[in-house]
């Protein structure tokens, strides 16, 4: 009987609920006995020239084993993204200049790992503080550069060489143009970053790391050394929790196996937490301006979208995301125009990568806020202006004029039933109570539709399965599970053909040696890729065991099913299991699944707020969500990670935000500063399901790991803008906070409540 | 986040702790619950060389009727001010105010001595003992003395306490069903009060308003002369001088302490 599509509870949690995880710093391996541990001294300015390190006192410390600063590593800067200007490099130990607020600048080995820090507040550095580049727009004037030898601030660009059209806009009613910035957060998995490394007398290099991807941390981590991939072996431990902050390696990682061939001794490293919230790469952090043009019977006719990307002081995968951005941006509408470029600068921060939804939650963001306000000015409802302008169903496949091959999709449907379920009629009849009463706490209403790309970053995916002579099987992965729950789904997967119980599948990743082929988990792409491998690789094992038997039983193929891990002759008693075969001869097949192209999953929101005129503060009151991303293989399972994406969504357009002063001092690095949220700051969400299929795979599935974040954000911000757009706002930035809502309807108020800011009308 | 190397003593009466302050209280700290402490030694923005524990001091931990007044011991957890019946009955404020304070865990090891001695102008329980009229009970070698509240904070993070002194006892008025509420504005629930107002009895305390646990002297003077609840509101922000910081500009401070004071005595009035 088949398990697929149920509540399986599961499998991992029982020993993280008791005995807990094992993360990288938890391990005890003797091949990690006498290990030094890694203090790193982080600079402590965003830009500076660095003109004198003085480690001598350090050097004399309690346990110092070495003290090791950029002069003594022997390997060259290295360019983090290839895509970035070939001058963008970063040093392995900041030697002459430092560029951010964290970035390491000496390394300190102790025997024991509190020893370092004493040790490490012994190091004397002088820094020459130079101007420090925050703002992007001061950026992209190159008066101050952080990399001289660019001779600009621009790592790259997209779309930059051409102008966009002057006469793009012609034949709107209205054109509404507006910037907004689409915050920097911070993933801040509650595992910070952690490796540690060791060369065995092969002249291998075995890493563990905290990663998503252990393959392509093998392989950055083998090309920033100058070795073999062949001669590095990466081993995933748990790992708690990644965001996409976790993609494939960090530079302290390839630190750590220098220092650790250097010494000749095992190295450990686990940061902080206050170095975490500035080692880290972080997410988001664009300013956009959109601009957007229709009839005022609500059909837009061009958007336009122009982005700023900060890609911090070095770029890294930041730097390709608005790619994802210009590829979504018109979203689920049928727009006839759309351009779009970007410009991706670095600055004296925090590098930037991916972070849940990476690049598309941005696109969403603009195109949402960009059809509220285009709604507001034609006076039509935000939900009405979007139905008169999404994709229909017959349109599928649809290929955007941002170039998205959309797969399948049922926009209006999805939007009807978030309307319906949260009585939106009587929501909007309750507001306008709330707004002719003049109460002081305020309803807002947010819509928002959506389509994301997920499984947009690898097509293809290794599996392999084994069953053995006992019984059990072993499932290999090159999916790297930090929190999804994949030991559970794929052993369903193995077990929707195997007939065996999921309590003797046995599912293994992240093991570079084991499973050498692999992407990894990000952009939501598990299962529809790794999954689906699993679930090819399992029926391929069916049919070669029957195959086996087939000779065995003397019977024909035809004649032959499989029923809970035996092959039998249908109609009759005869059969032979699937552990007696493995008995015989290696029962294993392994799989690659290539889906070729990616899948489009979307959905639609609404979130209700209570807004308290009087103070700023908007409170989630309910939000109520549409995530289609097609079958749902384990319900529990996708419902956790709508859970999980809509609260970060929420954060986002509340609470969240990581902010520089001028100077490029973090001013929100511990957990006291950051807006991390709690289930306190949380409504119950209410998911509705709907389940659209791809014809891109076998199971019809696409991503679910990111949709909350990229649905429920723009939701939340405009129901907020909504609470109080009869007092005259027009948009505020997230996150929302009390004190940007109520500057926001102060500054309403001091304009006699007409509609304030940038909206403009060409009628 | 590791701190500075210390020496740790657990004394078990508070002679034990006063003696060990006496001997070495300019370089030491005391830990009561750690919840302020313990992080700030992590960061290495305090490294005392020796910290002196009087978390399990049993002669500090108490809630008693005495005359007119409540005497509560220094080493009283907010949960146990959350859970006294005592307090509910006899200073109902003390007990709500408590229960704002952080979350769970904190309000488990957190004590009220600590917390007014730690002299954060964000923390709650200081305006609240400032809104009572409450008094500070600190003992030394050198003998014992009452500090009225208003005359015990001198800045941030700074009281008018000796470095041999401990905090013993904390003194509140019994005010019974006097009217009294608390408003406390945060982004999230275990934050730090942006603004707080403490209203008992026409007294009003305000937190995180300047670099003490102020008065709305203004506003107590109004209400006292016939004001209405507007008017006095209105008057909350007068003479101070609020922090800057990214939950808060001066003016939203200011405005918040007018609406909250607004929203706390409307509340107390019942």
């Amino acid at each position: 009987m088949s398990i697929m599509g149920t509540r399986v509870v599961r499998t991992e949690d029982p020993q993280f609920l008791s005995r807990g995880a094992t993360y990288t710093d938890d391990l005890i391996d003797e091949r990690l006995t006498g290990a030094l541990h890694l203090t790193l001294v982080r600079s402590p300015l965003a830009h500076a020239r660095i003109t004198a390190i003085d480690v001598e006192e350090a050097r004399k410390a309690p346990g110092v084993a070495a003290v090791i600063t950029g002069a003594d590593i022997d390997l060259p800067a290295a360019l983090l993204f290839p895509g970035a200007d070939k001058n963008m490099v970063r040093s392995w130990l900041a030697a002459d200049k430092v560029r951010f607020v964290g970035e390491p600048v000496v390394a300190v080995l102790t025997e024991e790992a509190y020893q370092g820090q004493d040790a490490a507040d012994l190091v004397e550095i002088d820094y020459d503080p130079l101007p420090a580049v925050i703002d992007l727009r001061a950026a992209a004037t190159d008066e101050v550069l952080l990399f001289e030898d660019a001779g600009t601030n621009t790592s790259n660009g997209m779309g930059l060489d051409d102008a966009f059209d002057e006469n793009f806009f012609d034949g709107c009613d209205v054109v509404v143009t507006k910037e907004i910035v689409n915050q920097r957060v911070a993933a801040a998995s509650l595992e910070t970053r952690a490796a540690s490394a060791v060369w065995g007398g092969d002249g291998r290099l075995t890493l563990w790391c905290s990663t998503q991807a252990a393959q392509g941390a093998k392989a950055e981590v083998a090309g920033w050394l100058g070795v073999e991939a062949d001669l590095v072996h990466v081993i995933t431990p748990d790992v708690g929790g990644g965001f996409g902050a976790k993609i494939g390696a960090d530079p302290e990682f390839a630190v750590v196996a220098w220092l650790a061939k250097h010494t000749g001794r095992p190295v450990r490293w686990n940061e902080t937490r206050s170095e975490n919230m500035t080692g880290m790469v972080q997410g988001r952090a664009q300013l956009q301006t959109f601009t957007i043009g229709g009839t005022k019977d609500g059909k837009v006719l061009a958007y336009r979208l122009d982005v700023l990307q900060d890609a911090g002081a070095y770029p890294r995968l930041g730097a390709v995301l608005p790619m994802f951005t210009r590829m979504m941006a018109p979203g689920v509408y049928d727009i006839p125009k759309v351009e779009s470029r970007a410009r991706i600068l670095v600055t004296n921060t925090t590098s930037i990568a991916a972070y849940r939804g990476a690049g598309r939650p941005e696109a969403t963001a603009a195109i949402e806020r960009a059809m509220d306000m285009f709604a507001l000015e034609i006076g039509m409802d935000a939900a009405e202006v979007r139905r008169r302008n999404l994709i229909q169903p017959d349109q599928f496949p649809f290929t955007t004029k941002g170039g998205a091959p959309y797969d399948s999709g049922e926009y209006e449907k999805a939007l009807d039933m978030v309307l319906e379920a949260s009585g939106y009629t009587g929501l909007r009849a309750e507001q306008k109570r709330r707004r002719e009463a003049g109460e002081v706490v305020q309803l807002g209403i947010g819509v928002s539709v959506f389509v994301e790309i997920t499984g947009g970053g690898a097509f293809s995916e290794d599996a392999s399965v084994q069953v053995h002579p006992d019984g059990t099987v072993t499932v290999l992965t090159g999916t790297s599970p930090h929190g999804q729950g994949h030991a559970t789904a794929w052993a369903m997967l193995a077990n929707e053909h195997l007939g065996i119980p999921i309590d003797k599948i046995t599912v293994k990743h992240g093991d570079t040696d084991l499973i050498p082929r692999g992407s990894g988990t990000m952009g939501s792409r598990s299962l529809q890729t790794g999954g689906v491998a699993v679930y090819k690789a399992a029926g391929e094992l069916v049919e070669l065991a029957k195959q086996r038997a087939a000779d065995l039983l003397e019977a024909n193929v035809d004649d032959l099913e499989v029923v809970e891990g035996r092959v039998g002759v249908k109609g009759t008693d005869k059969g032979v299991t699937l552990a007696e075969l493995a008995g015989k001869e290696e029962l294993k097949v392994d799989s690659v699944f290539d889906s070729g192209a990616p899948t489009f999953p979307f959905g639609a929101h609404v979130a209700v707020v209570e807004l308290d005129t009087e103070s700023g503060k908007a409170v989630v009151d309910k939000i109520i969500t549409v995530d289609d991303a097609g079958p749902v293989l384990n319900p529990l399972l996708c419902e956790g990670q709508r859970h999980g994406g809509i609260a970060q969504g929420i954060s986002q357009a509340l609470l969240e935000e990581v902010v520089y002063d001028e100077d490029g001092n973090p001013l929100t690095a511990t957990f006291a500063d950051y807006g991390f949220p709690s289930a306190a700051e949380l409504p119950s969400f209410t998911l509705l399901d709907m389940a659209t299929p791809t014809h891109l795979n076998p199971l019809g599935v696409k991503g679910i790991g990111e949709a909350g974040t990229i649905g429920a954000t723009p939701a939340v911000q405009s129901a907020v803008v909504d609470a109080v757009s009869h007092l005259g706002v027009r948009h505020i930035d997230m996150p929302a906070s009390p004190l940007r809502v109520w500057e926001a309807i102060e500054a309403a108020r001091s304009e006699g409540g007409a509609p304030i800011d940038t909206a403009r009308s060409t009628s | 986040m590791i701190p500075v190397g210390f020496d740790y003593e657990r004394p078990d009466s508070v002679d034990g702790a006063l003696a060990l302050l006496a001997e070495r209280g300019e370089d030491a700290k005391i830990l009561a619950g750690g919840h302020s402490l313990l992080p700030v030694m992590k960061l290495r923005l305090a490294a005392p060389e020796l910290v002196i524990d009087i978390g399990r001091i049993a002669e500090l931990r108490y809630i008693r009727v005495d005359g007119d007044e409540v005497a509560i011991g220094a080493g009283t957890r907010h949960h146990d001010l959350e859970a006294s019946a005592e307090i509910a009955a006899e200073v109902p404020l003390l007990g709500a105010v408590a229960r704002t304070v952080g979350d769970p865990q904190v309000r488990h090891r957190g004590t009220i001595g600590g917390s007014l001695a730690h002299a954060d102008p964000a923390s709650d329980l200081p305006a609240a003992v400032l809104a009572l009229g409450g008094t500070v009970v600190l003992r030394s070698p050198r003998g014992e003395r009452s500090v009225p509240i208003t005359d015990f904070y001198t800045g941030v993070f700074s009281t008018v306490m000796e470095p041999d002194e401990l905090v013993v006892e904390i003194r509140v008025p019994r005010t019974g069903t006097a009217g009294w509420a608390y408003e406390k504005f945060t982004r999230r629930a275990n934050d730090w009060a942006i603004v707080g107002v403490a209203v008992v009895d026409g007294r009003v305390g305000l937190v995180n308003m300047g670099q003490t646990p102020l008065r709305a002297s203004a506003t107590e003077a109004a209400l006292a002369g016939g004001a209405s609840i507007d008017e006095a509101a209105a008057l909350a922000a007068e003479g101070t001088d609020p922090p800057a910081d990214l939950a808060g500009t001066k003016a939203y401070r200011a405005h918040l302490a007018r609406v909250l004071t607004k929203r706390a005595l409307t509340t107390a009035q019942g």
